[in-house]
This record gives C-alpha cells, structure tokens and sequence, in this order.
C-alpha cells in the first residue's frame, strides 16, 4: 500500500470516528424523545398517531409490516404505470411486472438491488416519488427496529418497547432529512445535477446526456445506506459524484450512521461501553479486510475511474459491502479475486459488520446473543447479555435472523447456477461466472444490494427468486429481532457480580468477532472455494 | 452412597451392548444432530451395497468406509450416553436389592405393643402405622409416632455409623429401606409406594426421568440451527459443483458419499454426541458427592448462585462455642480462677463446660477431678438461676451470664467489680460470650467462650467470592456477636437474630433484585425459606417437611457442601460450553481436508488448499470422518468428569476456556487428521 492511500485511509477512518460520538449522542436524544420541533407534532397529529401509546413487540412488528407492504405497493404501481406520470421527460414505459416487482421489493427492503438502468428505464417522478421515497422509509424502519431492541433490553418486566409510527417520523424528521439535505447541498455545490431537464445532447458528438434530480437522491442513497444509484453506474457516474470531496462525503456518509448507531446503542441501554465495543469487533474485522482489498487492487486500474483512483476505489467498495450500502465507485466485476473476496466476505457474514443502518446492528446484536451464550456457558453461568438471561427462546430467534440469510444466499445461488434462467445473463464463464451468481445472491439475500456488474440478472427467474430472497432476510430477521426486544424486556435485570461475563472487554469483542466469522462464514467456505478462491490461485 | 470408578469393564460391556440398542431412530429423533448422522449412515451404506451390485464397485469400497465410520460415530455418541447411565443403573440396582421382599409390620392402632399383621412393604398407605424391630428394615418413608432407635442408613447415605431415630423433635423421619439396629420404632408411613425416597433415588440415578434442562434445551437450538446451516451448505454444494465440473470441462460432480462425510464432520457432532452423557454426569458427580438432586434444573441452576445463605452453626463455625481464655478479676490469679472455673463445670456435661476443662487442662494442667470422689454437690443450669456450679466444703461456686452472677453475688452481699465489667464488655464486642465466674459474694472472672470458625472457611468464602458468589451468615446471635464472628469468617454479610419469618423475607428481597438463592437447611422451621429458596439442600437427617421442600437433598448432612454444589453445577455448564466450541472450531481444520480432496479434480489449484499434505483425496475424506468419530470417544472421559474448575473470575475463566478449547479446537484436528491420514496409507485403506 502506498503512503498516500494509507494516509487517505486513516483521514477517512479519523474523520469517521470524529464523528460517531456526537451524531451518536443526538440520535439518542432523539429516540428517547427529548428532541421535539412541531413538524413531529404537526406530522403524528395529521397521521392519528398517539406518541404515547407505546406498542408491544407484536404491534410493533405488524406496523413494520404493514408500512413497508404499503412502500412495496406504492413503488410497484409508479413503475408499472410511469408513462402516464409527470416529469418523464424521456418518456419511458411503465416496467414489467417481475421488473417492478424486485425493484419494489428491493427499495422497500433497504436493499437497492438494481436489476434496471435509472437512466434509461424510469422517469423523474419515479425515481424522486417511489425510489427515493422508501430511501427514507426503508432506512428509517430499520432505524426504529434498533430504537426498539435498545429499549427492550434497557427495560425491565415491562411489554411495551416503543411505537414504531413515532420512531419512523423520528428517524426521517430528525436525522434522515436533515443530514441528506446537508449533503445534497454539499453535493450539488461540487457539481452533482440537480435539475428536471430533458436529456442533453452533445453537439456533434450524438452523445446523450441524461439529466435529472441527481443530488436529492444521492445524498439519501449513501446515508441511508440504500445505494441504488440514480444512473446505473453509480457513484462511478461523473454526474453523481464528480470530485475527490463528493468521492471522499459520499463515501463518509456510507458509514456514518450504522457507526455512529453503535454509541447510540450504548446510550439508549445504559452502558456505552457495550456499544464501543460492538463497534470494536466491527471494526476488527473491517480493517483486515479493508487492506487485504486495497493491496490486492493496487495498480489494477479496469473498472475504476481515473479520477478516483484505486485505493479510494477500494475503500469503498469495502465499506460499502461492509455497510449494506451496494453503491459503488467502481465496477467489482473487475476486481482481482482477492480484492473481490472482502466485499464478498463482508455481504455473506450476514451484513452485521456496520451493516445497514439499524439492520446491521441490530444483526451484530443477534450474534452477540450467540457469543454470549458460548461464553456463559464457558463461564458456567446462564448467559446473559445486558443483565438480561439468554434462554431457549432468544436462541431460537438469534437462529433464525442468522440462518435465514444464509438460507436465501445458499440457496438462490443453487437455483440460479442450475436452472437456464439464472444462466442466461451470465457475462463470463468458470470460476468467475460462479462468483458473479454468488455474488448476486450475497448481496440480495443480505439486503446489501451492490452489484457485482457482469451478471445480467434482469431475467424473471432472478428477479422473482432473489426478491423472496430480499424479503425473507429483511422479515425473517427484523421480525425476530423485535421479538427478542420483546421477551428481553419482560426480564428483570440481574445485577451484574464477578460472576458476570463482561461483554465490554477486548476478550469479548475478539470472541464476538470470532463467532461472526466462524458461524458467519463457515456455511460459505466451499462457494467461495469453487468462485474467488479458485479464481485466486490459478 | 459409594462411589463406582469411571471406567468399569461391568459398566463398559453393558454399555457397549446398549449403544447397540440405542440406534432405534426413535431415540435417535430426539437429537437432531446425530439423527442427521444415523441417516447419513443409512444413506451411504445403500449407496455402498447399489454401488457393490452395480458399476460403481471400485467406489464401494470407499463408500463402505465412510459408511462404517458413520455408524461407528452414531455408536461413540451411543456409548457415551450408556456409559453416563451406566454408572447410575448399577447403583439403581444395589439400591433396588434392598427393596425387595420387604415385609411390614402393619399395627392396627399406633401404640407399640398392639397387635400387627405381616404385610408386603408394597401394600402401604400413607397414613398407615408400623412398627419396625432391631434388625428390621424400614418399610417405607415415615416419621416415628413412637420410641427410639439406633437406624444403619448406610443403604442410602454410605455412612455406616448408625443415627439416632426418636419421636419428636428434628430426628423423627425414617426412610423407607433403612435397617433398625436397636430397640423400636412405631413410625407412620408417610409416602405412598412408589413415591419414597428410595424409589425417587432409583428413578433420579438410572435417568429414567430426566428432563432437558433450560440451558440444555437451548443448547439445543442453536446447535439445530447450526446442523440446518450445514445441511444447506453441502446440499447446495452439489449444483455448485455441477456447475462447476461444466464449466471447467473436467472432473465429475462431487460424490453424494463426499457430501455426507462433509456434512458430517461439519455438524456439531462432538457435542451432540457428548451433550446427554454430560447432563447425565453432572447428576451422577452429585450423587458422587453425596447430593441427590430432585431435578437436573436445580442442579444447573446451582452454577448460578449469586447468593449463598449459611446458617453460622455447624457451616461456618464449629457446632459448639469453646472457652478460649481466663479473664482473672483484679487480686485473682489466672490459676485460681481456672480452678474455679474447672470445679464449676466439673459436672456440666454441655460442650461449652467440657471446653472449660479441656482450657484449663491445656493453660495451667488442672487435672480432671472427680466430683463425687470431692465430696461436691452440683447445682445444675435452670431457667430461673441461669447459673450452674458446685457447692463443696462450703465453697459455692457458680458460673453463669453476667446479669445472673450480679443479682447472685448482690444478694450475698458482694460487689460487682469494674474491671470485671470491661471484661464482659470487650468478649461480647469480639463476639464471644462471656461467663463470670463467682465463688461465694466474690467475683472471680470472667470466662471467655468464643465460636471457633472452621479452618479453611475463609478461603472457600474468598473463593466464591472471586467467583462473583456473595456469602451471607444467618445466626440467631446479637448483631455485635454476629458482627464479629462474621468478620472473622471472612463472609460478606450477615442477618442477626433470625427468625424463619427474616429468613424468608431476605430470601425474598434478593430474588427481587433478580439474585439466585441457595441455602441449606433442616428443621421443619426452615421449609418455607427452602421452599422459596433457588437451590435449597436439605439435611438428610432434617424432617420430612424440610426434605420435601428442599430441590436437593445431602446424604451426608454437611452443610459446607453447597460450596461443592456450585462448583458442580458450573462444571457441568463449561463442559457444555467447551465442547460446543471444540467442536465448531475443529470445522476448519475439516474443510482444509475435505474440500481440496472433493474439487480437486475439477479445479486442480485447490491442491494448494491442502495444507495438511494428506495422502490421497480418498484417504483426506476418511481421516475426517474417523477424526470426527474417534474425537467423540477421546472425550468421553471429559464428558463424564467434568472440565476441571477454577476458581477464578468470569473474565479469566472465558480466556482460558477460550485458549484451550476455542484455539485448542481449531488445532487438534489437523494434527489429528494428519497423523489418521498417515495411519491408512500405511496400512492401505486408501
């Protein structure tokens, strides 16, 4: 690694650890409620939404659901029906059903899987009323999936852990609107288009330059960790990110709140020490990674752009993987075989290394419960986690938010090298063909979202196939997540004694981080085998 | 109760007959882990026996293999669990024999002397009356209405110094199956046949009703889970692999019998295999220890105390206060009043009068007199005087509490000195008690009587104290009495002048804040603390009542072995602990065989991955499996006995157990797989 990409690097890590205390720190004040402006008001009273009446893990699972089967709903009929929409400028077709329905699916779930090109396939109102409308949404509901787990397990022998309507407006009106529109103006500034125009034509050339809402949706799809770029490059695209500040906020702004999220969590339970140290172990396995993909793509230069460079290129791609973020700055398909093995590493531990916001903590927490209960009973005690005691019950929710992700990768990737559906937008063959799938699948099934490039996957098998792949890792663990927030606040607290398993010590944080990796991954070793790792030692 | 050694060619045959028995699948449903082994077993030796038929049959041979050490797995798991029970079935046995053919003596009325008929023990009704004779055998639970008797318990407790059994009082319960060696006992039955203790012992030490215990069941699931994950891994692994065998243009899809031996080897069959024996053991190192535990919960809920409750008593200080030191009053010598003090307690055959001999014997060698042979009157203690002494040639001397030898020396006449009054102050601000000491109105001194602390209790109580376990001592003595003695013991809180009533309540108060209880307990006065307790023991020389509300009962009567409890409930969690992660660690070394030797074919680079340089790919996917197999045995010792436990801190025992069986884990197998590996091509089996 050269000295000038390791000193971009520790700028980007300091930066970013600058700022986790105070964004931490507020994001707490405003879920616990002591932030209040009248637009709250103005919004809950409008909905009919009583901030008082708290919700039990129930209610407050059947609220998720229900708001994000209505996200799903919106956004499939503006894509289906766009034509007849304002600001289609370029007049674009309503989709096809499989098409609208993974993209549906896909930006409802924070995953942002793009099976379409934005410019060339939707329309300004859809991209602006349905894709960067759950940008907000889906973040935000992952945002208050969090809220709640932190409060149940500060709670103790009470059933209600907080209402998911008040947590969603929180999230959007206090922390996802203000800093998006901080950096969209900071975008904007640099460059990033922000207009309704017609596509623009090069005088001469023939060349066509799509035009459109570009920084609104930008600043969103980073901080929100959603990434569905708003022209199908991405953030490789000049409009959406022309200069090394956009490339270095941007790219600030993928981490930033699955980071800062960490010391909110130790706030909202009373320890921040806990927090730190779910951020430690995050962070242990993120810095290998991060210089095992930089080394390995320095000097090679295909599918990144010149004017980003490959150590930039590098440390996003792995932060964005790491995040459940799936923007890219450059294209992963042209990665070495080590360099692509991080980013795929990172998707396939079950997106809980900063993961997407609230989702991936919320999934670190799962495999705390996992590491816990080794320990505990190592230590031969009950575990406990927080004071809080890890029975039969926990155990089997923590096993189904880790399993059933690994579920829909495993077996996506099956269904997709097998059937001639899956194969038939295959760019290459071999080793590297089999990564592309796998690739595909990791990031659905995680609800990452990044795109490997290569692999053509808008065919009606990948599409139907990896949405109920999407929906199942977004359910199949935020359901459970919120009934262990449940179950964990109807427990009373035991004081913690010499007996007690510290979870804030280095010991803690390398076992947690051991347990992610061995329970994460080992499920995947011989895919990864027969794809990146095949591809590495030949 | 005796204790039988871990490995005994008796136990081993029977249990290696068992493990045979063992494979019915419907034993086996119940473990999901090695029920995914059973049908792996099932599976490959019909892919073996089709391929032995047809053209296939150069892969018979290797396909058998694994197929054999598949079953041979199935059966370690079964042998480890047969061995656990074992132990308890030959001791169910012995304790069987004592119950048969029991007769009883059934009295019409409960009287002794009435006129009875000879019943089978089996016929009995609570509520009956009996009548048990020198060299009968009880016949069934019971409290004595009537008479006493010397009782050989060694049948339950292995002690074979007789007890005491009378009616009345806190020695009034008889257990069915004891033998009375003198004199007669009218007892009422109290347990309905089948119910006994002894029955309940029988079916509690053969496992017959052994439950799951809360962490076991959760263990449990995650270990499901896990079998789930790596079901989904090699059963994708074969489209992979055909995927990949087309592409590459060579090599053959990955062979279903490969497919299984990973499968196997990657599930956590160590622990799976080991998990039931380890909670079988558990129950059996109690018994071991003299415990019976009424159910495995209490037992693992023992390694979860928080807060230990100890009668001072008998736990923590030897049953009796001892005379520790002569005050003298001033003009007295220390001789003189030792002297007195002797003659005083000459006839006093209370442990605290014979420790006032033994002192002055051991400071000043004041031989024992005989009181008749001086012509001495004794005047016994009462309640009213609350002094006892001698009247001899006209000396009286009394010894009693201070208040009673003031009013006593008063109304002679005499004075109560001052210095004599510091002294009695300073013994009960350290705890002791004083006895002063008078001969006619004039006030000799003061006798120091101190609760002598057991040697080594302040160690065990900084112990548990590391191990995050609070002591506290429960006494019916004055807070500055106990303040002192408390200090002394190193405990770490105390609660004077107990009541049953400030028992209960402070048992209470803790399991509010969230705490674990444990205590111990015997008369009938401490049932409903026992009953409300987490882990209450009972004495197993208490009453009934105090046996029944209790969740462990301890044959030897010692209340210091909650401390063994503890120890043993924790051991038995970190061997669950230890092994899961032994087991899950070694899936590393695992894949470094099995998959280059699976893809190699296809993909030659992945010979790279064969860090172990094993032989063949045939022989590097049989090390595994035999590894995986042969590792279930190697630690059926571990299993059985428990990891060893140290006293130290949570945060040490983690690191600790984390080296040895997190790193130990991921290590052991290569070397083991290395050295199967060079065993079978040496021999030539692949």
């Amino acid at each position: 690694m050269t000295g000038h990409a390791l000193i971009e690097i520790l700028l980007y890590l300091g930066v970013l650890g600058a700022l986790v205390k105070p964004l931490g720190r507020y994001m707490e004040f405003v879920y616990s409620g002591r932030q209040g402006c009248a637009a709250e008001r103005w919004i809950c009273r409008a909905a009919g939404i009583r901030e008082d009446r708290w919700m039990n893990w129930r209610e407050y699972a059947a609220a998720l659901l229900m708001f994000n089967a209505a996200g799903f709903a919106a956004v499939y009929a503006i894509l289906r029906v766009q034509q007849w929409l304002p600001w289609n400028p370029q007049a674009f077709g309503g989709l096809a059903p499989h098409t609208a329905f993974n993209i549906a699916v896909s930006f409802a779930t924070n995953t942002n899987w793009q099976n379409y090109g934005g410019e060339s396939s939707l329309g300004y109102f859809a991209q602006m009323a349905a894709l960067t409308v759950q940008n907000f949404l889906s973040a935000a509901s992952g945002m208050a999936v969090l809220a709640a787990l932190a409060r149940g397990l500060a709670a103790q022998r009470a059933e209600a852990i907080g209402n998911f309507w008040v947590d969603v407006v929180r999230s959007t009106v206090y922390i996802l609107l203000p800093l998006s529109l901080l950096l969209a103006v900071a975008l904007a500034g640099q460059g990033v288009i922000q207009n309704l125009k017609p596509y623009a034509q090069v005088a001469g050339s023939g060349q066509t330059l799509p035009m459109g809402p570009a920084a609104s949706q930008v600043a969103i799809k980073q901080l929100g960790t959603n990434g569905g770029g708003f022209f199908n490059v991405n953030s490789a695209h000049p409009f959406e990110n022309p200069t090394p500040l956009t490339n270095f906020l941007e790219c600030l702004a993928i981490l930033l709140i699955p980071a800062s999220l960490c010391y909110t969590f130790g706030r909202m339970v009373k320890d921040t020490r806990q927090g730190w140290a779910l951020l430690a172990a995050m962070i242990v396995i993120f810095l290998p990674l991060l210089f095992l993909t930089v080394h390995a793509e320095q000097g090679n230069m295909e599918g990144k752009e010149a004017r980003i460079g490959t150590a930039n290129s590098a440390l996003w791609a792995v932060a964005t993987t790491a995040a459940s973020n799936g923007s890219v700055n450059s294209m992963h398909d042209s990665y070495t075989p080590l360099g692509s093995l991080g980013p795929l590493f990172l998707m396939l531990t079950g997106e809980v290394v900063f993961g997407g916001v609230g989702s991936g903590l919320y999934g670190m927490v799962m495999f705390v419960i996992v590491a816990v209960f080794l320990a505990g009973l190592m230590v031969g005690r009950t575990p406990e986690y927080l004071g809080k005691k890890i029975e039969a019950f926990e155990m089997q929710m923590a096993s189904i938010a880790i399993l059933v992700p690994a579920a829909c990768v495993l077996l996506g990737t099956a269904v997709a090298v097998t059937a001639p559906g899956g194969l038939s937008g295959l760019q290459d063959r071999g080793a590297h063909g089999f990564t592309e799938i796998l690739y595909a699948f990791a990031s659905m099934g995680n609800n990452n979202g990044s795109a490997f490039a290569g692999y053509g996957a808008n065919t009606p098998l990948v599409n139907y196939t990896g949405g109920f792949a999407m929906l199942l890792a977004r359910y199949w663990v935020a359901v459970p997540v919120l009934a262990i927030a449940g179950s964990m606040a109807a427990k009373p607290a035991v004081p913690a004694s010499a007996g007690t398993l510290p979870t804030h010590t280095p010991l803690f944080v390398a076992l947690l981080a051991g347990v992610v990796l061995i329970v994460g991954l080992l499920a995947f070793i011989p895919a990864l085998v027969l794809g990146p790792v095949v591809e590495a030692l030949k | 109760m005796k204790s039988t050694s871990t490995f005994n060619w008796r136990i081993v045959r029977e249990a290696i007959a068992e493990s045979f028995r063992k494979l019915n699948p419907r034993h086996q449903i119940r473990n999901p882990v090695m029920f995914v082994v059973l049908v792996g077993g099932i599976l490959t030796t019909a892919l073996g026996l089709e391929e032995l038929a047809g053209p296939g049959a150069a892969h018979a041979g290797f396909t058998l293999h694994v197929s054999a050490w598949l079953w041979f797995t199935v059966l370690f798991g079964n042998f480890a669990e047969a061995m656990a029970e074992g132990r308890g079935k030959a001791q169910a046995e012995s304790l069987r024999r004592s119950r048969r053919g029991v007769k009883a003596k059934k009295l019409d009325r409960p009287a002794f002397g009435s006129r009875y008929e000879e019943v089978a023990a089996s016929t009995l009704h609570k509520g009956d009356f009996v009548l048990a004779e020198a060299c009968d055998i009880v016949p069934m639970d019971g409290e004595v209405v009537e008479g006493a008797a010397s009782v050989d318990e060694s049948a339950i407790t292995g002690e074979s110094a007789p007890v005491i059994r009378e009616s009345g009082g806190d020695r009034s319960s008889v257990t069915g199956g004891t033998r009375v060696l003198s004199d007669w006992l009218v007892i009422r039955v109290t347990a309905e046949a089948g119910e006994s203790f002894l029955e309940r012992m029988i079916s509690l030490v053969e496992g017959a009703k052994r439950k799951k215990t809360p962490n076991e069941i959760a263990l449990t699931i995650l270990l499901a889970a896990l079998t789930v994950v790596f079901l989904l891994a090699t059963v994708t692994l074969l489209p992979f692999s055909i995927f990949a065998v087309k592409e590459a243009g060579k090599g053959e899809p990955v062979a279903l019998t490969t497919l299984v031996a990973l499968l196997v080897c990657l599930i956590p069959t160590t622990i799976g295999a080991l998990l039931s024996a380890v909670g079988i053991a558990g129950m059996d190192r109690m018994l071991q220890a003299n415990v019976l535990a009424m159910s495995g919960r209490a037992v693992e809920a023992s390694g979860d105390v928080d807060v230990l409750l100890l009668d001072k008593t008998g736990t923590i200080t030897l049953g009796n206060r001892q005379a520790t030191r002569f005050m003298p009053a001033e003009g007295v010598s220390d001789v003189a009043l030792a002297d007195a003090a002797q003659l005083a307690s000459l006839a006093d055959e209370t442990p605290e009068g014979r420790s006032v001999v033994v002192l002055a014997k051991e400071m000043f060698k004041i031989r024992e007199r005989n009181i008749h042979e001086l012509g001495a009157r004794f005047v016994p203690f009462t309640a009213r005087t609350r002094m006892s002494g001698v009247d001899l040639s006209g000396r009286r001397i009394r010894k009693g509490a201070a208040e009673a030898i003031e009013a006593h020396v008063a109304e002679l006449g005499g004075r109560f000195p001052a210095g004599v009054r510091e002294a009695v102050d300073l013994v009960a601000r350290q705890g002791g008690t004083p006895l002063v000491v008078a001969d006619g109105a004039s006030v000799l001194g003061v006798i120091q009587l101190k609760d002598i602390v057991k040697g080594g209790i302040r160690e065990r109580f900084a112990e548990l104290r590391r191990g995050g376990v609070k002591t506290i001592m429960i006494t019916g003595d004055n807070p500055v009495t106990a303040a002192a003695i408390a200090a002394e013991a190193g405990v770490d809180d105390y609660l004077a002048e107990a009541t049953p009533e400030r028992k209960l309540e402070l048992i209470r108060e803790i399991q509010a804040e969230g705490r674990l209880v444990a205590m111990t307990g015997d008369g009938t006065n401490d049932a409903p603390a026992l009953a409300q307790a987490d882990v209450a023991v009972a004495m197993n020389t208490g009453t009934q009542a105090a046996k029944e509300a209790g969740n462990m009962v301890d044959l030897d009567s010692n209340p210091t072995k909650l401390l063994e409890i503890i120890r043993i409930g924790k051991q038995m969690l970190i061997t669950r602990g230890a092994l899961t992660t032994f087991s899950t660690a070694n899936d590393v070394a695992k894949y470094f065989a099995i998959i280059p030797a699976a893809f190699a074919a296809t993909y030659p680079e992945l010979t790279a991955l064969n860090v172990m340089r094993l032989g063949s790919p045939a022989s590097a996917i049989l090390s595994a499996v035999i590894f995986n197999a042969v590792i279930i045995v190697a630690l059926i010792p571990l299993a059985l006995r428990g990891v060893a436990y140290h006293p130290l801190n949570a945060e040490q025992l983690l690191r600790r157990h984390v080296l040895i069986y997190g790193l130990g884990g991921i290590a052991v197998p290569f070397l083991g797989i290395k050295l199967i590996d060079l065993l079978i091509s040496a021999m030539g089996w692949a």
